[in-house]
């Protein structure tokens, strides 16, 4: 049992800051790609990739000025009018935390408000041009550290439950997100053409969601463009994959029906969801076109969180 | 006045007083630049905790710190013994006074206050008349304001009986401390302040309604986390193992009152509450409070729910009561107070009222009402146009205010612009009162006033605090 809107507070917490860390994500790999030699390219542009990814590029296009790692990091990382920029999310993140302290363990807490009061350090004009490197990394290592102190230290019940829910559905948003952008140069057809471009645009993938190491340990072998869709939708092992969130969504639901004694449509749907991304073959994301998986997949993810918000008085 | 004050560390005549012996040594051992790195680092510290608070009005202070003193204030087992007795005392006379003032009002009968400085007073809750009080404690936490003028010289400033703050500051301050000096501390043998909550949570527990469960549901009621004191409420929200609730977490229905779970509905048994009388129902009190829960008073007059502290105990806080306070306490426990008051002239009195005009120059003047040390003057402080100014509202509405002689506060030692230095200090306990008694933890929030010479302690005005040492036997 806890208050239905510190339920809330810890749900978008959890979310706001896995958001800052999927966007330092995606910026860290668009910084990557847009270091390749324009030769070998068509007219893509990684900043407008990175701007869709995060699901910026309309928001973005209002601001009129043309897509480039300062512009684009401008909006992503630092614009405090973007309530979307990971300073934004990051600050969003405290305001809940703070609102839902004594829900906390002492060190999430500490590792959130520092984060905030370090934030201070690379806001304003002076600060932000030096080091986007540096910068993100340090959203990794807030992220690591919210998340770390809550795995080391926070009690094991509905308030960490509802954490990790927050974590996960925003985590498998993200991750469905960058593949969408990016599904084109994954389709089977497309291997025939596969020169470097694909390669870098394949790897740019695999970093945005730190799994460039893992895709040979788990493949042995080059780089092929539906293994990258496999690993990243169907693998459970993988972390960051659609699998992986649904099976900690679903497990992390089923704590939480156990607990309050009462089973609802949250679990129903992420069981679900989970039975389908574990019986499917890699084919089968082919087969109906990856573009219209992934969207169904967005959308449904999405009702999810509403549904999880219904049953449990959220709203 | 600096050179006439009490310092707690060295007397009257400059000869370090015993308790003080081992702080002493300690500071004349310690380079000054280790003390200032030390303050570097309480205040990284209190920041990365999140100890802040917001000064209404003031521009870019959503969050401020309140200035961390390193230097502790000592006080030995026997001048604890004498504050204890007479805060317990005090208490249980306010409880009684209120309690009285709501029911058959014998201190009014018998003559002792005037009728119309309790009926008239805004502070009186006419809605509390003939409510059943749980336990008879209708100020479940004081905070009594000491002050002191001398080695045995201790007198109450100041009663707080509706919600008073800053014991979270005074189990911080320890905690830094801990962090801050072990050494310091091993060298002396400091009662502990860290079981406050426990005791708060026995002393509320023990207040629950008749008719609640084995194991009563208690909450933190704040008003937000855009409240000055919001860090505390979710500090002893958190302490107490209790829910911390906004007004829009609860609800009422059948006159008993409810939280919003993810489980569905939950009643609360006894609210903490850190929200003023007026915020608290819009149905009973201001009807445009957003803050509060409609019909939460009547959970409260059905006995349903008990609330920490109860409506109405601001009566017993308002500074023109407080200079009826000895004979209070006397008049219920039939003892002599422990604990004096400081002389108090009521201006509603034409002889008093003359005798603070001529003597503007010397006194502390208070609305009655007032607190957080606005609206007041500190007559040798002001020029002569401030005393003129204060004058005329004075005469304009002599009712609403209260003199006192500046008193020569007593000073600790206090580690100021890179050196160690006098300030005047006084010194709030937290007097718990549950169905079984009274109880103090031993020690205090130590407010200092940082600015040489400055007697105003209050953190909105540039006061800082200390931690509070009660020594063992």
């Amino acid at each position: 049992m806890m208050l239905a809107s510190t339920a809330n507070d810890i749900f978008w917490m959890s979310r706001y800051v896995e958001r800052a860390e999927s966007l330092a994500r995606i910026l860290g790999a668009a910084r990557r790609m847009s270091a390749i030699p324009q030769v070998l390219g068509d007219e893509t542009n990684e900043w407008e990739s990175a701007l869709s990814a995060a699901g910026q590029r309309q928001a973005f296009g209002e601001a009129d000025a043309p897509a480039s790692e300062k512009s684009v990091f401008d909006w992503l990382a630092f614009n405090d009018k973007n309530p979307s920029s990971i300073t934004s999310c990051l600050r969003q993140a405290r305001f809940n935390a703070r609102a839902v302290r004594p829900a906390l363990t002492t060190e999430t807490w500490e590792a959130i408000n520092t984060a905030w009061l370090e934030l201070k350090r690379f806001s304003g004009s002076s600060g932000r041009a030096r080091d986007y490197n540096q910068f993100l990394q340090w959203v990794l290592d807030v992220s690591l550290k919210v998340n770390g102190s809550a795995f080391r230290n926070q009690l094991r019940n509905d308030r960490y439950w509802f954490s990790r829910i927050g974590v996960y559905i925003e985590r498998a948003d993200n991750t469905a997100r960058i593949l969408d952008v990016k599904y084109h140069v994954l389709l089977p057809e497309h291997s025939s053409v596969g020169g470097s471009l694909d390669y870098y645009q394949w790897s740019a993938i695999l970093r945005s969601v730190s799994a460039l190491t893992a895709y040979h340990w788990v493949y042995r072998q080059s780089f092929k463009p539906w293994l990258i869709a496999d690993l990243l939708v169907l693998k459970e092992e993988m972390p960051r994959s659609l699998a992986s969130c649904y099976q900690n969504i679903a497990t992390y639901l089923d704590e939480l029906a156990l607990a309050y004694g009462r089973q609802g449509p949250a679990q129903r749907a992420a069981r679900n969801t989970h039975a389908r991304l574990r019986n499917a073959r890699t084919e089968d994301l082919f087969q109906h076109g990856l573009h219209e998986f992934l969207e169904e997949f967005i959308a449904e993810n999405n009702k999810l969180g509403m549904t999880i918000a219904e049953q449990y008085n959220l709203v | 006045m600096g050179t006439t004050s009490f310092d707690e560390m060295n007397g009257h005549d400059g000869d370090c007083r015993q308790a003080y012996a081992e702080l002493q040594a300690w500071l004349e051992e310690t380079p000054k630049e280790l003390l200032e790195q030390r303050r570097v680092e309480a205040e990284a510290l209190f920041r990365r905790i999140g100890i802040t608070f917001a000064v209404y009005g003031a521009e870019n202070a959503e969050e401020r710190l309140i200035p961390f003193d390193l230097v502790p204030r000592v006080l030995t087992a026997g001048e604890w013994k004498r504050l204890f007795d007479g805060l317990v005392q005090r208490v249980q006379a306010i409880n009684a006074l209120i309690v009285d003032l709501y029911g058959d009002a014998e201190i009014l009968k018998a003559g002792l206050i005037p009728e119309e400085m309790i009926y008239a007073n805004p502070a009186f809750r006419p809605e509390m008349v003939g409510i059943d009080i749980p336990q008879a404690v209708p100020v479940v936490i004081a905070g009594i304001d000491i002050v002191r003028t001398g080695p045995d010289e201790f007198f109450v400033l100041e009663d707080n009986a509706r919600t008073p703050s800053g014991v979270s500051y005074m189990l911080d301050n320890r905690e830094v401390s801990h962090l801050l000096f072990p050494d310091l501390i091993a060298r002396h043998r400091i009662r502990p302040v860290e079981s406050y909550a426990d005791e708060l949570l026995a002393v509320l527990e023990s207040l629950a309604p008749r008719n609640a469960r084995d194991k009563p549901t208690i909450a933190v009621l704040t008003p937000g986390s855009f409240n000055s004191a919001f860090y505390e409420h979710s500090f002893l929200a958190d302490k107490l193992g209790v829910e911390l609730v906004e007004g829009r977490d609860l609800f009422v229905r059948d006159d008993e009152l409810f939280m919003r779970t993810t489980e569905g509905p939950k009643r609360v048994d006894v609210l903490y509450r850190r929200v003023d009388d007026d915020f608290l129902d819009p149905l009973t009190f201001r009807p445009d409070s957003m803050l509060g829960v409609p019909g939460l008073f009547s959970c409260y007059r059905s006995g349903s729910l008990t609330l920490a502290n109860a409506v109405g105990t601001g009566i017993a806080d308002d500074k023109a009561i407080y200079s009826y306070m000895p004979d209070i306490v006397r008049f219920y426990t039939g003892e002599d107070p422990i604990l004096g008051n400081v002389p108090t002239w009521r201006c509603r009195e034409p002889a008093a009222l003359s005798h603070v005009l001529e003597n503007l120059a010397d006194l502390v003047v208070k609305e009655v009402h007032g607190s957080g040390g606005y609206g007041m003057l500190v007559g040798p402080a002001a020029s002569k146009k401030e005393r003129a100014t204060f004058a005329a509202k004075l005469k304009a509405d002599p009712d609403n205010f209260i003199a006192q002689p500046t008193l020569a506060l007593s000073t600790c030692p206090t580690f100021v612009d890179g050196g160690i230095a006098p300030r005047h200090v006084d010194l709030r306990p937290f007097v718990l009162t549950g169905a079984d008694g009274t109880r103090i933890v031993p020690g205090g929030l130590t407010r200092v006033a940082l600015r040489e010479g400055s007697l105003v302690v209050n953190s909105s005005q540039g006061g800082g605090t200390k931690d509070t040492w009660v020594l063992e036997d």
